[in-house]
């Protein structure tokens, strides 16, 4: 029975290792939700149909074992969190990048001499 | 077609909205690839354990590599696999990644949420 979890478990992890990354490097993510919900369903879409054909072709298939069994049509629920939690991932990266390289607010806000205490 | 060819297909077409369509430009841009680069070795792991486990598995018909063992683990490394994963499956990954930054700095270039508001890490004294 545990091992149904196995993909989940998979998932799960890596939404943990990357969650507190925004928190830790003070970059903003999950604060950005209006940004995401524009970015994620075109990506869940595209990949979600990629994943039917696939399937449906036989390209590909899943160890019932180790997927919880529920399915969106023919497709594991464990798919369509992967095409949510990876971008989420990819986001966060992205974002950690631009932070470590403005090292802070970007000069161009207005916010950014009052925040960081610097003259500009 | 075969995961192979979708999966080099894919990878031309997201070049082509990164490049032409929506000219974000993350193909040329360091920070994408530095992005990419932290997400790549996640992908290996994680994806490596799904793989590895037989949870997805493949066909060799679809694939450079054979079908997905029935008893035994596929390969580390050979055999079309890369960290038990067929090497497709990198650039389903890439795909997936480019597109959704290309898609998160248009929707940014747009003005929503595009503030960044961020750093330095907590342990930099500020």
């Amino acid at each position: 029975m545990g091992t149904r979890l196995l993909y989940l478990s998979v998932l799960v992890g890596c939404l943990l290792s990357t969650a507190p990354l925004p928190w830790l490097l003070r970059v903003k993510v999950w604060g950005r939700w209006r940004r995401l919900v524009r970015t994620l369903p075109p990506v869940v879409a595209a990949f979600t149909v990629w994943d039917a054909y696939a399937i449906g072709a036989g390209h590909w298939s899943f160890d019932p074992s180790h997927v919880t069994g529920i399915r969106i049509g023919t497709i594991p629920l464990e798919e369509i969190l992967f095409f949510v939690v990876v971008p989420i991932c990819g986001v966060a990266a992205y974002e950690a990048i631009l932070a470590g390289k403005h090292k802070g607010v970007p000069a161009a806000s207005p916010d950014a001499a009052s925040r960081s205490g610097e003259s500009r | 077609m075969t995961y192979t060819q979708l999966a080099v297909l894919s990878v031309l077409a997201v070049a082509a909205v990164d490049l032409w369509a929506a000219r974000t430009r993350l193909l040329s841009s360091r920070i994408f690839w530095s992005a990419y680069a932290i997400v790549l070795p996640a992908q290996l792991i994680s994806n490596g354990v799904l793989t590895g486990t037989g949870t997805v598995r493949y066909s060799g018909s679809a694939i450079i590599g054979s079908d997905t063992p029935v008893r035994t683990r596929p390969p580390l490394f050979g055999d079309g696999r890369v960290f038990y994963a067929p090497v497709e499956d990198l650039l389903f990954g890439f795909s997936l990644i480019l597109l959704t930054l290309v898609l998160w700095v248009v929707w940014g270039r747009r003005g929503v949420d595009s503030v960044p508001e961020s750093g330095p890490p907590r342990w930099v004294r500020d």
